[in-house]
């Protein structure tokens, strides 16, 4: 017992080494306790250590306590906590990320999330699908979507589909209008089709940097052999990780989510956008398009390009929006996240959504259809709320 | 404690399967391997055993796609010593001809407990487990779920169909023919499997003969076929349920 007692400082500072690893990483020791942090998380009440009380026990070196509890793994990587923080200290990046890497080196990590990992290293995606099947979706697309291929490797956009546009049936609705949308507009567009694996970003934020790291060097390969101008990502993960963390990998490409791509085309759009979405509707701003990376506008701008759309907001909208539960390894703890909180932060959000009025609930990610409209089931007073992609809003209006 | 975990690589169902020209076997050029996940949680069983009770496992498995990858995840987890058998035939193989060369690597080894997963679903002739224990003149239990080892004997947690559980003493050296480890097989990081990969050492050494005799050689291979025979009922609640009574009487099961 000694000796544990002895190493544990060194665990700890150990620990912190790393941390300053990561950009911004040494502003840890500006932290002024104020628990801004641990109050804005929406989970933070069930935490055991929340970033601000983390931060206490390593100050404290008494990481190993930090390392024995599980509920990091409540952590959606949400970034609400980073947002507030006002020291900007990198709260999601570094404290909450590092610490479920810890715990994933040293096995401790829900049993839940192994599968999702696991079809990752495996197949390059979460849903554990077919690689070979990854553009099937394709053939039922509606419009033309171009395969890049040896014969023809160049595009003007390269659109990144992602694992649940490309496999999930409900998410293949979304690449339907998205297909449609860059058609409409006369994009000379394609996809990497079997080429494409997994984002990683999730993974990432999930504690399984090594397997990130995998991923982004099979997407970097695939890249590497085709010729575009920018890429384009339906998932604001994917975008996070093309802009953020893949150019440190030596992966460096112009990438745009395509809410900016639609809202820098608005003007060209707009002419095709002649059919009435009569409807209120509240856009529930991403995590990793809105806080991790600023972009409220562009959404909002197309939004309200749809003729007969009222824009609504709720309660919490950009830089405070809340979480659907999906991000960090979330989308694969359904059931952990549930033991721990009896509650879903998506069934919160539908609350609002119904309480704003809104008649149709926005998004701009991938996860968020599946767990709003599980929530709208389970939401009293909420089941008549419409969960659509900005992407199918904008197919619904244009011309036929 | 010395535990040996044979391991199966089988066709993973992810992909779909097809029928080469000659008809009997698998078409191999599209074919993705994957563990058998019964071994898996021989393996996992092994792993857990060793930390309780100290000891060296060693996982052994036929050459094939991606098994390098395979073993080197398992050196990752914990096991200890990695061995290869290396063969050209490894894909039309049956379980006799791999339990007979199984049986002579193992039997060098002096293994205390040999664990191996209790059923693979490519198994034709029988699972390897009963087979090796016969060759190497051990027990077999299998459908096991938790093992605990103490002296020269193991406590094994056999499951039986409707929810029940036996503890049988098995005297060691024996074979368990393992249905699930205590946990769930652990998750390893890359980075640790990398790691591994520059650390681990494979023994590759060639395959002893592989005898066939005794086991099946299938003929010809069919892809199942989809029939139509689903039958839709029609009405309101009422007049469904009435028919599907009406129905499970006239098939005798109420």
């Amino acid at each position: 017992m000694t000796s544990e007692i002895v190493s544990a400082p060194a665990r700890t500072q150990a620990f912190l080494k790393t941390l300053y690893g990561v950009t911004d990483g040494e502003r840890i020791q500006r932290c002024l306790q104020c628990g801004m942090c641990s109050g804005a998380c929406p989970y933070g009440y069930l935490m055991e250590f929340p970033p601000s009380r983390l931060i206490t026990s390593m100050r404290a070196e008494e990481i190993e306590r930090v390392l024995e509890a599980d509920t990091v793994w409540l952590c959606l990587s949400c970034y609400a906590c980073t947002q507030v923080c006002p020291q900007k200290i990198p709260l999601t990046a570094a404290l909450m990320t590092r610490t479920k890497e810890e715990l994933l080196l040293a096995g401790k990590v829900p049993t839940e999330l192994h599968a999702a990992l696991e079809n990752s290293q495996r197949y390059g995606n979460v849903l554990g699908q077919s690689p070979r099947k990854r553009a099937d979706w394709v053939k039922e697309a509606g419009a033309p979507v171009r395969v890049l291929g040896k014969e023809n490797p160049r595009t003007e956009v390269l659109w990144y589909v992602g694992d649940y546009v490309s496999y999930h049936p409900r998410l293949q609705a979304v690449g339907r209008a998205v297909a449609k949308v860059l058609n409409a507009l006369g994009v000379d567009f394609a996809v990497l089709g079997a080429d494409e694996v997994s984002d990683g970003d999730s993974q990432r934020l999930a504690g399984e940097r090594g397997l990130f790291e995998l991923l982004a060097e099979k997407n970097g390969k695939a890249l590497g052999r085709v010729q575009f101008q920018r890429i384009v990502t339906t998932d604001p993960h994917a975008y996070n990780a093309f802009k953020n963390e893949y150019p440190a990998l030596g992966i460096a490409y112009p990438v745009q989510h395509l809410t900016q791509f639609l809202a820098e085309h608005l003007e060209q759009l707009r002419p095709h956008l002649t059919r009435e979405v009569k409807a209120k509707v509240a856009f529930h701003d991403p995590c990793f398009l809105g806080r991790a990376n600023a972009v409220y506008e562009e959404p909002r701008a197309i939004l309200a390009a749809i003729p007969g759309v009222e824009l609504v907001e709720m309660a919490h909208s950009r830089e405070t929006s809340l979480c659907c539960g999906g991000g960090g390894g979330g989308m694969w703890l359904d059931g952990f996240h549930w033991e721990k909180a009896h509650a879903r932060t998506s069934e919160w959000r539908v609350q609002e959504a119904s309480a704003a009025g809104a008649d149709i609930l926005a998004v701009a990610c991938p996860y968020e259809p599946l767990r709003f409209e599980d929530a709208v089931k389970v939401v009293p007073g909420a089941g008549n709320i419409v969960v659509r992609d900005v992407a199918e809003l904008i197919a619904e209006s244009l011309t036929a | 404690m010395n535990i040996v975990v044979p391991i199966k690589i089988v066709p993973d169902l992810v992909e779909e399967l097809a029928i080469d020209a000659s008809g009997a076997a698998l078409d191999n050029s599209w074919l993705r391997l994957i563990i058998n996940e019964f071994d898996d949680h021989a393996m996992e069983q092994a792993i857990l055993l060793k930390e309780q009770a100290g000891g060296q496992v060693t996982v052994i498995a036929l050459s094939a796609e991606g098994v390098d990858d395979i073993l080197f995840t398992a050196a990752a987890k914990g096991i200890d010593r990695l061995i290869k058998l290396e063969t050209e035939e490894a894909a039309a193989l049956n379980n006799h001809a791999l339990a007979r060369a199984l049986a002579e690597v193992i039997a060098d080894l002096k293994p205390d407990l040999i664990l191996t997963g209790v059923q693979a679903h490519n198994d034709l002739d029988g699972s390897v487990g009963p087979l090796l224990a016969e060759l190497l003149g051990m027990p077999y239990v299998g459908y096991i779920a938790g093992v605990k080892v103490s002296g020269d004997g193991a406590l094994a947690r056999k499951e039986y169909p409707g929810g029940l559980v036996a503890e049988l003493l098995v005297q060691l050296p024996a074979v368990l023919g393992i249905q699930a480890a205590e946990k769930p097989p652990r998750y390893v990081a890359v980075s640790k499997v990398r790691q591994a990969m520059q650390t681990a050492k494979i023994d590759a050494r060639p395959c002893p003969t592989l005898d066939p005799a005794g086991g099946l050689a299938p003929l010809r291979l069919y892809q199942p076929e989809p029939a139509e025979r689903a039958t839709m009922l029609e009405g309101d609640v009422e007049a469904v349920s009435a028919k599907i009574v009406e129905l499970l009487k006239n098939a005798g099961v109420m």
